[in-house]
């Protein structure tokens, strides 16, 4: 007898049923994303209509009803969109400022040589690292300025009396051989009261002196370039000019700070923690308006020194407090284990500084260095309080030609520079966290 | 830290070493030097001092710098400008950076005494004007009773409009912003019937409306700006010198001296005109100049005239009528001693 029974036994899965048709696609990732619940919903439905309300007007104005070309300002002064036509007529000077027309591949020059020498530099697996280094920051400045500038410098020399020579390159050489002559004997001798040898004190300081030497050969040489004085530089070269020194200068500066401010020598932290603090304290606007309408009146008269120099000065000392307080706070994350095993290895300060600690502490702070830099490069349009015309200030001051003043043209061109600033700015965070992301591997 | 000191101690020298001896005279020293540097407005003030898409500069206050460089070089174009912003323009001159300041700055009291500077002179009679809508039908600051103007907030032109409404006993209603584009912007908007700030300022921004043809400027004129070069104090020889250039334009006017008949008039009979050319008597060895010195300024620049047309006159985008700025023997008031 068979026994037959009721029972269903599967034998096999059921096939899985498609999920419900509004947990999926687009539908689904709406739902899940923008309105998964009542809030959400209104929420989005807010959000969304802000966008629209507030990015079509931006996108009419700036390309729909745009004005791309016309040679001046009648195709612009009735136009309701950004007057692109000017920003192309003035394209050229908001790079170069008021740079001499016939001299503007100089600048070009330089900013190529810039690209060839830094490009490889933030590519890591390009090889020739050193070489690279030496290039951009040793051979690449003294380049540029001798061709931004012309070179060509007279240096007489003011410190020996006329009446024992007369005014010419060689008295300034002597003056220098002398200068030199003292700074080393000053220092062999400092090197004998503490012990030290000799030779490994003084050859550092002959070498530097050797390359301020060169540098001042170089500059006074005349390559028969036509001199270009800065009042005259402008536009973008002035705010890149103003933005990499005040970044490479202050980098160094910041690190002997911040290094002097953690010092157990009472002295040198004192004087570190008072210069940080004294910059920090006041506004950049304030300090470069010290440089340029303060200073001079406290020079002899006849005394002048370049605009864009005060500035550059005033620019990196600011910079520098800054970055020393932000390399401190790296240096302060170090375990102290770290220090303990460098001094137990036998590691001097230097060398514990320079192959352990700092190392890491520049890794950890790597945030708030690019954070420092793209506020510097914001900041550089400060100096159009002291009469230098850079990005912003070249911009501001095209909007009022004749030529081509109508009611978008003012507009137009602050879009122009917000576009320009931000890609540099941009292009900076980027690049600081893929650094960031390719020290960190070790660490993960 | 050796590196640092030392970079610092270079650094200290090499500057000792720029400075430069103790001057003889602006003269001398630009005479040795081969140009003029001249403080102009960098900001580009339109017909003032400017600069055009391809860095050439145009303007008054430019030509002028212009117009001294050929009386010293026979050569209008050794003068090399330096852009200077309101705030350090005046530190510019006292420190030498600059041998004549000529950037549309007003000549008050305070200034010509208390801050090292001398001004040679009017080269605008500026002031402060109302614009309105020609549509208002308005053709008089005395009939804008009751009208509601615009004006940025905290500068004298607000009291001067206070004080020009109450002496004429006109209700008014100011409407004032912080910065200059909102003003404008408010006035186009309707906000107001008539825009006040110096007039040079007005026919500048006028180009910035919509439709600058619908819009027309006052012939009122309700406060003083005369603007004008300065030049350091202490050096009469180069204050003499720069005050006689502009002399020399005003008075090539009057006599009908241009740049185009100058060199005919060479044979005119006219004393004035023989002491002007310098073909009777040497007013230039006087000045450290030659004696055809005033000959040069107009063969190279053009009389005051000239320069007032090609950079703001009616034929220009600004337009500006000379009013005031003409000259005293034509309804005006610019008037220049005699060459004798």
């Amino acid at each position: 007898m068979s026994v037959t029974t009721d029972t269903f036994v599967r034998d096999d899965l059921l096939p899985a049923k498609a999920p419900p048709r509004n947990t999926v696609g687009v539908v689904g990732w709406l739902r899940q994303n923008l309105f998964s619940t009542p809030l959400n919903g209104v929420m989005t439905i807010i959000i969304l209509a802000f966008i629209v309300w507030t990015v079509t007007p931006f996108i009419r104005f700036t390309l729909i009803d745009a004005v791309w070309t016309g040679p001046d300002r009648s195709v612009c002064a009735t136009a309701t969109g950004a007057c692109w036509a000017y920003v192309k007529a003035y394209l050229p000077q908001f790079i170069y400022g008021r740079y001499p027309i016939g001299e503007r591949w100089r600048v070009d020059l330089v900013f190529v040589l810039l690209l060839i020498g830094l490009i490889p530099m933030l590519i890591p697996r390009v090889p020739y690292k050193a070489l690279n280094a030496i290039f951009l920051i040793g051979v690449f400045p003294v380049v540029a300025y001798i061709l931004l500038t012309g070179g060509h410098h007279q240096f007489v020399g003011s410190l020996i009396p006329s009446s024992l020579m007369a005014p010419s390159p060689l008295r300034f050489a002597v003056q220098y051989a002398v200068f030199s002559a003292v700074i080393l004997g000053l220092l062999a001798l400092y090197a004998r009261l503490a012990g030290r040898p000799i030779s490994r004190t003084t050859t550092p300081a002959a070498m530097i002196l050797g390359y301020i030497a060169v540098i001042l050969v170089l500059v006074s040489l005349d390559f028969g370039l036509v001199p270009v004085e800065t009042a005259n530089w402008g536009g973008l070269l002035v705010t890149l000019v103003v933005a990499i020194t005040g970044m490479v200068a202050a980098f160094p500066l910041g690190i002997l700070l911040a290094l002097g401010r953690r010092s157990n020598m009472p002295v040198v932290s004192l004087a570190s923690t008072i210069f940080i603090e004294v910059w920090r304290g006041v506004p950049l606007i304030t300090v470069l308006f010290m440089a340029s309408v303060m200073l001079p009146l406290f020079l002899p008269e006849g005394v002048t020194f370049d605009k864009l120099l005060r500035a550059l000065i005033g620019v990196t000392l600011f910079q520098a407090a800054y970055m020393a307080e932000t390399i401190r706070g790296g240096l302060q994350a170090i375990p102290r284990g770290q220090y303990e095993g460098a001094m137990a290895l036998g590691l001097g300060y230097w060398q514990m500084m320079r192959k352990i600690i700092l190392p890491q502490a520049l890794r950890i702070v790597i945030p708030g260095i690019v954070g420092s830099f793209i506020s510097l490069f914001k900041d550089t349009t400060l100096v159009i309080i002291i009469g230098l015309y850079d990005f912003l200030g070249q911009i501001q001051a095209s909007a009022n030609d004749a030529k081509w003043a109508s009611p978008v043209t003012g507009l137009t061109g602050y879009i122009f520079a917000a576009m320009v600033f931000w890609a540099f700015c941009f292009a900076m965070s980027r690049y600081a966290a893929f650094t960031e992301r390719r020290l960190d591997r070790g660490r993960r | 830290m050796y590196r640092k000191i030392a970079s610092i101690l270079a650094g200290a020298t090499m500057a000792l070493m720029a400075a430069t001896a103790a001057s003889a005279g602006t003269l001398e020293d630009v005479k040795a030097k081969g140009f003029v540097q001249c403080g102009a407005n960098g900001g580009n003030l339109i017909g003032f001092g400017a600069t055009d898409e391809k860095g050439e500069w145009s303007g008054i206050d430019v030509d002028f710098c212009r117009a001294i460089a050929a009386a010293i070089f026979n050569d209008p174009t050794k003068v090399k400008f330096t852009p200077l912003n309101a705030k350090e323009r005046f530190t510019a001159l006292q420190s030498g950076e600059v041998d004549v300041l000529s950037r549309n700055t007003t000549w008050t009291m305070s200034r010509d005494s208390s801050l090292g500077l001398q001004f040679v002179g009017v080269t605008y009679y500026d002031g402060q004007g109302f614009m309105v809508r020609k549509s208002l039908g308005v053709s008089s600051a005395l009939e804008l009773s009751g009208a509601k103007v615009c004006t940025q907030t905290g500068t004298t032109t607000e009291l001067n409009l206070a004080d020009f409404f109450r002496s004429h006993n006109m209700p008014y209603e100011v409407v004032a912003y912080e910065k200059n584009e909102e003003v404008l912007q408010a006035y186009e908007a309707g906000r107001c019937d008539a825009y006040t700030t110096d007039a040079s300022g007005l026919y500048a921004e006028r180009l910035k409306l919509t439709a600058p043809d619908d819009h027309m400027i006052l012939p009122e004129i309700i406060s003083k700006e005369p603007l004008g070069p300065a030049v350091r104090q202490g050096d009469d020889k180069w204050f003499t010198l720069v005050k006689w250039t502009l002399f020399a334009l005003l008075n090539a006017e009057e006599l009908g001296l241009t740049k185009a008949n100058i060199d005919e008039k060479k044979t005119s009979d006219n004393p004035e005109i023989k002491r002007f050319l310098g073909i009777e008597g040497d007013f230039g060895t006087p000045i450290g100049l030659s004696s055809d010195w005033a000959y040069n300024v107009i063969k190279q620049v053009g009389n005051y005239g000239e320069i007032f047309d090609a950079n703001i006159g009616p034929s220009t985008q600004l337009g500006i009528a000379r009013g005031l700025n003409n000259l005293w023997s034509k309804g005006g008031i610019q008037y220049a001693p005699p060459i004798r």
